[in-house]
């Protein structure tokens, strides 16, 4: 059975004026141990589906489709039910690590308190948890006693990563855990990620724009743009020899060092990510597409299969043409 | 074949290439701060040797990737090309003459594109107030052929790919997007018609698909305008794409400097080496990763500064070549390990046979 089933996840943000869809139609799921990667610049609503599935968005905020965490309902739930499953049964590492921790507060007792309001210990045993998390993020058990300010930042991601699997959730999301930080940094915690996943045998949902990244981490990859899925597959193949034009620009974005292709060439895409209130019609990566024809202004495209346990959303892939042809 | 589309943008008569700006043993330090009673009691703060004595030249034309971890000192490094961090030590010179007291028209040659477009635009002007306000400061009313500030600031935009210039006149920097913003102010740079840009971590604010069109926009106008570029990043993969020549800095120095190719795939500094490790790529998490956190300028060890981190020394390879001594205690300064490619590493030297080690 999957950890996370989500389908058909639709979710609109509601402003005094308009609303706003920035999750069209996403599914996806999730095996156990599997790792997911989910790629797409800002505003192509990534950052949005991990706030559904935990259920952090704005309360006006309308989420429509099913997200099922270990079979169970996430947006059925009760506010006490849901308070139980946060942490728990899913559990999210932020971006902004610096901020997310209390400066007023040692690191051991913020992280002992996810434990001990979730009834997993007490307030002793929680302690004692708390040291062998920091040694598992590979920090000195000692460090429980510094605040925050005395922590590095790669060492206050660590932090958020102990958190994080302080109460043993069964899903684990991380929203660009490695942005903010400097390049050798960033490779000690995404080594460190990599390490707790295999060992724990984690599930995960791996947020981030910076496809390498995904590539290192991910079992499988999910491209996203304005709110949908454009292609998804095993990671190194959709990587590799990407199927939609769009994940193609996002991977030349991160060139191979040596690559004669890139070479005095920066690759990148004309125009700007589409604003999600007002989004071109037909493939709503016409616009910008250097390999767009007539139907793509007017076809939207869906997700065709692509290869073996590949889909692309793109009229250019096979199965696509023959499906138009069948039509024709 | 790079090679000789780097020099046709050097003037044809010139055998050696034309050096713009010259840096010659740079240091900048910070003085730490220290509590009131402590400073009344007349202690000091830590000094940080920010950039520790730093000599290279920018010529005429090229594209300079300047490469390292936070803290390293590239963007102190950057501020002080631009005159805008004042020096402790060493000089630059700019054509040949060290800067003068006012830098005034220094500054009008020698522009800055920073990182953060949002940050760096008065919300308040509109586009074009940003634009014309380096042409107003400068007392530039007219351009060179007589053109008016209108035309001057539509060419700057237009140069920096925002068309019709007119469009953008009257628009203020929270209406356009983020790879337009950057745009906006790579052409506030431009408008003064500068020689010598410097951009720090131009990019890496922008969405990953922007980027690209930005670099592209960096090259083109080297290509056009015969700009001298120094890129400030701490991403080796965009300074294969732009590069001409990159130069690795570790606590306040550089450590290896060489044209990109050399630099990026042989490089002969264990940190550059390093640096290249962790750039992520399928299966890269597979390879040594340096641990310990970014070294702290208010602590440079002594000998090799990198030697604490350095895998040649901890895996015993310099004992074994009889360098390790040197690694801990003597300072060293860059040589050259081909042409026109040095670092500064004695195992290095001890590879290349360069006799400069014994001296």
């Amino acid at each position: 059975m999957s950890v996370l089933a989500v389908k058909d996840l639709w979710v609109t943000y509601r402003t005094q004026l308009s609303e706003i869809p920035a999750v069209r139609g996403v599914s996806f799921d999730i095996p156990k141990g599997q790792v997911l990667g989910l790629a797409g610049e800002s505003g192509c609503g990534k950052s949005t589906i991990a706030g559904a599935i935990l259920r952090l968005l704005p309360a006006r905020t309308k989420i429509e489709g099913s997200i099922e965490l270990e079979g169970e309902d996430v947006l059925g739930m009760k506010p006490g039910r849901l308070r139980a499953v946060r942490w728990t049964g899913a559990s999210i590492v932020f971006q902004g690590a610096m901020h997310g921790l209390n400066p007023v507060k040692r690191i051991g007792d913020q992280i002992a308190e996810a434990i001990v309001v979730h009834q997993q210990a007490g307030e002793k045993q929680a302690l004692v948890r708390v040291g062998a998390l920091l040694e598992q993020v590979g920090l000195p058990t000692r460090r429980m006693r510094d605040y925050p300010h005395e922590l590095s930042g790669g060492q206050k991601q660590r932090v958020m990563i102990a958190m994080a699997l302080a109460c043993s959730p069964s899903l684990v999301i991380a929203d660009e855990p490695t942005t903010a930080l400097d390049v050798m940094v960033q490779a000690q915690v995404l080594r460190l990620m990599k390490e707790l996943q295999s060992e724990l045998g984690l599930s995960m949902i791996f947020i981030t724009h910076d496809l390498s990244v995904l590539v290192e981490t991910s079992d499988r990859l999910a491209i996203m743009y304005a709110g949908k899925i454009v292609e998804e597959g095993p990671a190194d193949m959709v990587f590799h020899s990407p199927q939609h034009p769009y994940t193609e620009a996002l991977a030349a974005a991160f060139p191979e060092i040596g690559d004669d292709r890139f070479r005095r060439k920066p690759m990148g895409l004309g125009g700007d990510p589409p604003d999600p209130a007002d989004l071109p019609s037909g493939c709503s990566f016409h616009p910008r597409c250097p390999k767009a024809f007539d139907d793509c202004s007017t076809v939207e495209p869906e997700l065709y299969p692509a290869g073996e346990r590949r889909r692309a959303a793109c009229l250019l892939v096979p199965a696509a043409k023959e499906r138009a042809g069948a039509h024709a | 074949m790079s090679q000789a589309e780097a020099t046709t943008a050097r003037p044809p008569d010139a055998s050696e290439p034309e050096v713009v700006v010259e840096v010659r043993d740079l240091r900048v330090t910070f003085q730490g701060r220290v509590g009131f009673f402590e400073g009344l009691r007349g202690k000091k703060g830590t000094l940080s040797r920010a950039v520790d004595g730093v000599s290279f030249e920018l010529r005429r034309g090229e594209v300079m990737a300047l490469a390292g971890e936070s803290g390293c000192g590239k963007t102190t490094m950057a501020r002080a090309i631009m005159g805008l961090q004042p020096v402790d030590g060493g000089e630059i010179l700019y054509e040949g003459k060290p800067l003068p007291r006012d830098l005034k028209p220094y500054r009008r040659e020698v522009q800055m594109v920073f990182q953060d477009p949002t940050g760096t635009l008065n919300p308040r002007q509109t586009i074009y107030e940003i634009i014309a306000e380096g042409l107003r400061i400068h007392d530039i009313d007219r351009g060179p052929n007589g053109e008016p500030e209108e035309q001057l600031v539509a060419r700057a935009l237009s140069r920096a790919g925002l068309r019709p210039p007119e469009r953008f006149f009257l628009r203020y920097p929270h209406e356009v997007s983020g790879g337009q913003r950057q745009r906006v102010v790579i052409a506030g740079a431009l408008v003064l018609e500068p020689e010598v840009i410097v951009a720090d971590e131009p990019v890496s604010n922008l969405d990953a698909s922007v980027r690209g069109e930005i670099l592209q926009l960096l090259m083109k106008l080297r290509d056009d305008l015969d700009l001298t570029i120094i890129i400030v990043t701490h991403d080796l993969g965009l300074a294969w794409t732009v590069a001409d020549r990159v130069a690795i800095m570790y606590l306040g120095r550089i450590v290896e400097i060489g044209p990109a190719e050399d630099v990026l795939l042989r490089p002969e500094h264990p940190y550059s080496k390093a640096l290249l490790d962790v750039v992520p790529e399928p299966g890269g998490l597979e390879r040594p990763i340096l641990t310990g956190e970014p070294p702290d300028p208010t602590r440079i060890p002594p000998g090799c500064r990198f030697h604490p981190r350095c895998p040649v020394v901890a895996s015993g390879r310099a004992a074994e070549l009889g360098i390790e001594d040197r690694c801990r205690t003597e300072d060293l300064a860059l040589q050259d390990v081909a042409p026109e490619h040095s670092s500064a590493c004695y195992e290095a030297f001890a590879r290349h046979g360069s006799d400069a080690t014994t001296g």
